[in-house]
């Protein structure tokens, strides 16, 4: 008797738990449904061309595809040709992380570097400095001035200065020589990418408590760079991965300098890189499964680099 | 004398400045800004050079005698061909305008609740959209390009404008500024009785206003210098930037008129930050990514 009510009692009570955490999203939803409302334009788009795609293009790098015939599945093939049997990929490869290795880091650094001096200066001066060093990164693409710069014959700035002080005699070739290629692209990179992150750190030195220094000079803080090391970076630590981020997301991706800068593809693709190796077989090949898995490896990189260095990072001033 | 440059400087007098290091550093922040800035200088003085300073040799850095030739060709230039200049001007500013108007709209709406309020999938739509701040937009452009093909957007201005409306960045330091809102001045508005969307208008947009700007400054030289990618064919829809490059592809004879839309395309963004710096970095300050 008293066995048969535990058991008729037991479902009971689960029955209207069940039934309770359902109505709980319900109602959440609900109650809420005015915040869904403001966000849903935002997010509809930024799901359909951004969520969505990166899923689509995993689900894409296991086919064929060349926007005509129906998607054939293939399995790990477009992987294993672009690790194995795609040299071109090696070199995009190479040139990317060479490129990343040199113009992230410095890029980033002298981002910081850049913004820790110039917040030593006066406001008026402080604003006419950051005008200066932020232009290049807002002002419309002007970077073909690098063309001028570089051109290949006596015209050239670079040439014609050398020529005229009687380090060369003859132009040279900077655009289309292998052995420059790399470089310029790099300098070119390095003068447009005092970007974002370096707004974000005249923003954040400007916002540090001076009571913070104060207090450090108390205990024996003796000059900037102790400062700089055991207040100013600890202090930005949040600016400080945000940077990190734009830098290293931003260094990852060169495609258009080099495009502008050494042509597409460039000369024995010495300035071939990862993102222009997806444009090949994207938008010129169609080979739009092949395309994915390449898009798929460089979103690994890319997720990949930003997390160690976000990593990297949280040991700032420890 | 050097010294009372260097004071003049300085902000207030610090604390551990060693003036030999003070000076170091300056001279290489003055070495750099000079690299920064001598590419912009030499863009603005070539575009008033006549064609005889523009060939010179060795090449010269300034100009000597200043003309408005380039302009005067430009417009003639573009005047005679088969789609006026003004076409590329318009094409352009519609992309930028609606493109920056409507993202800071959009992204403004979205992040005041995910600022100021705890919801179901609140957080885990705020850490996607900081995810996606870690890839660029390549990654996505094989899908893209298919999803605009379906839509029936190619050739169309709604294949650049659209994708920008969402771009991350600006949900991300519009959030952040957000945070900083007080929040019993919204219980106050709720309990006057004003809707979500009420204080979404009246009470959180005006007291944004520096966020405006920053999403401005960060969306606009991006929709201004968009040559249209893959997605715009018709010569009539296409952006002053390509009409650029099409210019500079003229050759030694177009490079007076190249140097003109140069220009004209680099002042406007930097016109921008120059009424937008203290704004910008007023916002800037919130950006910090927590761990």
């Amino acid at each position: 008797m008293q066995a048969e009510t535990t058991s008729q009692a037991v479902p009971n009570l689960i029955h209207p738990k069940k039934k309770s955490k359902l109505s709980h999203v319900w109602t959440e939803l609900k109650k809420n449904k005015h915040y869904y409302l403001l966000m849903s334009p935002y997010m509809l788009i930024f799901f359909t061309f951004t969520v969505i795609p990166v899923v689509f293009s995993l689900i894409l790098s296991f086919f064929y595809f060349n926007m005509l015939e129906f998607p054939r599945f293939v399995g790990w093939q477009n992987y294993s040709r672009l690790f194995l049997n795609d040299d071109i990929f090696m070199i995009a490869l190479k040139n990317t992380f060479i490129f990343a290795i040199i113009t992230g880091p410095v890029s980033y650094i002298a981002c910081f570097f850049f913004a820790w001096v110039i917040n030593e200066l006066s406001p008026k001066i402080r604003a006419v400095m950051t005008l200066i060093f932020y232009a290049p990164a807002i002002s419309g693409n002007v970077f073909f001035i690098w063309l001028i710069v570089f051109s290949g014959d006596r015209y050239g700035y670079m040439n014609g200065f050398l020529i005229k002080y009687g380090f060369i005699l003859e132009p040279i070739q900077w655009l289309t020589n292998e052995k420059y290629i790399l470089m310029i692209v790099m300098i070119v990179q390095l003068w447009l990418s005092l970007g974002t992150s370096f707004l974000a750190f005249i923003a954040g030195l400007q916002t540090i408590d001076r009571t913070l220094v104060e207090a450090g000079v108390v205990d024996g803080i003796k000059n900037r760079w102790q400062e700089l090391w055991f207040i100013t970076l600890p202090s930005m630590r949040p600016q400080l991965l945000f940077g990190a981020v734009l830098q290293i997301t931003g260094s990852l991706a060169v495609a258009d300098i080099t495009i502008a800068l050494a042509g597409f593809p460039s000369v024995n693709y010495a300035a071939h890189t990862v993102v222009t190796h997806l444009m090949d077989y994207g938008t010129i090949r169609f080979e739009m499964g092949y395309a994915s898995a390449i898009a798929t490896v460089l979103f690994g990189i890319m997720i990949g680099t930003n997390k160690l260095t976000q990593k990297l990072l949280r040991k700032v001033g420890e | 004398m050097v010294v009372k440059m260097m004071t003049a400087f300085r902000t207030t007098k610090r604390l551990n400045r060693s003036f030999t290091v003070s000076f170091i550093l300056f001279a290489f922040l003055a070495l750099f800004g000079a690299f920064m800035v001598l590419p912009l200088i030499y863009a603005v003085n070539n575009a008033f050079k006549p064609l005889d300073e523009l060939f010179i040799f060795p090449p010269r850095f300034f100009v000597n005698n200043p003309t408005l030739d380039n302009f005067y060709d430009l417009v003639a230039l573009m005047g005679n061909s088969w789609v006026p200049l003004s076409r590329y001007i318009a094409n352009t500013l519609l992309i930028t305008l609606v493109g920056t108007v409507g993202h800071i709209l959009l992204a403004s709406a979205a992040a005041y609740p995910l600022a100021k309020y705890q919801f179901l999938g609140s957080k885990t739509l705020f850490s996607i959209v900081v995810l996606s701040l870690m890839f660029s937009a390549h990654v996505t452009a094989i899908p893209n390009y298919m999803v605009m093909s379906w839509l029936g957007w190619i050739n169309t201005h709604a294949s650049i404008i659209v994708p920008s409306l969402a771009f991350p960045l600006g949900l991300f330091l519009m959030k952040q500024f957000m945070e900083q809102l007080p929040t019993a001045l919204l219980e106050a508005a709720k309990i006057d009785g004003a809707s979500e969307y009420r204080i979404y208008w009246s009470i959180v947009m005006p007291n944004v206003k520096p966020a405006w700007l920053t999403l401005m400054i960060l969306q606009f030289p991006m929709l201004w210098g968009t040559d249209g990618g893959s997605f715009i064919y018709s010569e009539n829809l296409k952006t002053l930037h390509y009409a650029l490059g099409q210019i500079t592809l003229g050759g030694i004879a177009r490079a007076g008129v190249g140097a003109a839309v140069a220009l004209i395309l680099m002042v406007v963004p930097i016109t921008l930050f120059i009424i937008s710096q203290s704004s910008v970095i007023q916002t800037m300050a919130t950006s910090g990514m927590k761990e």
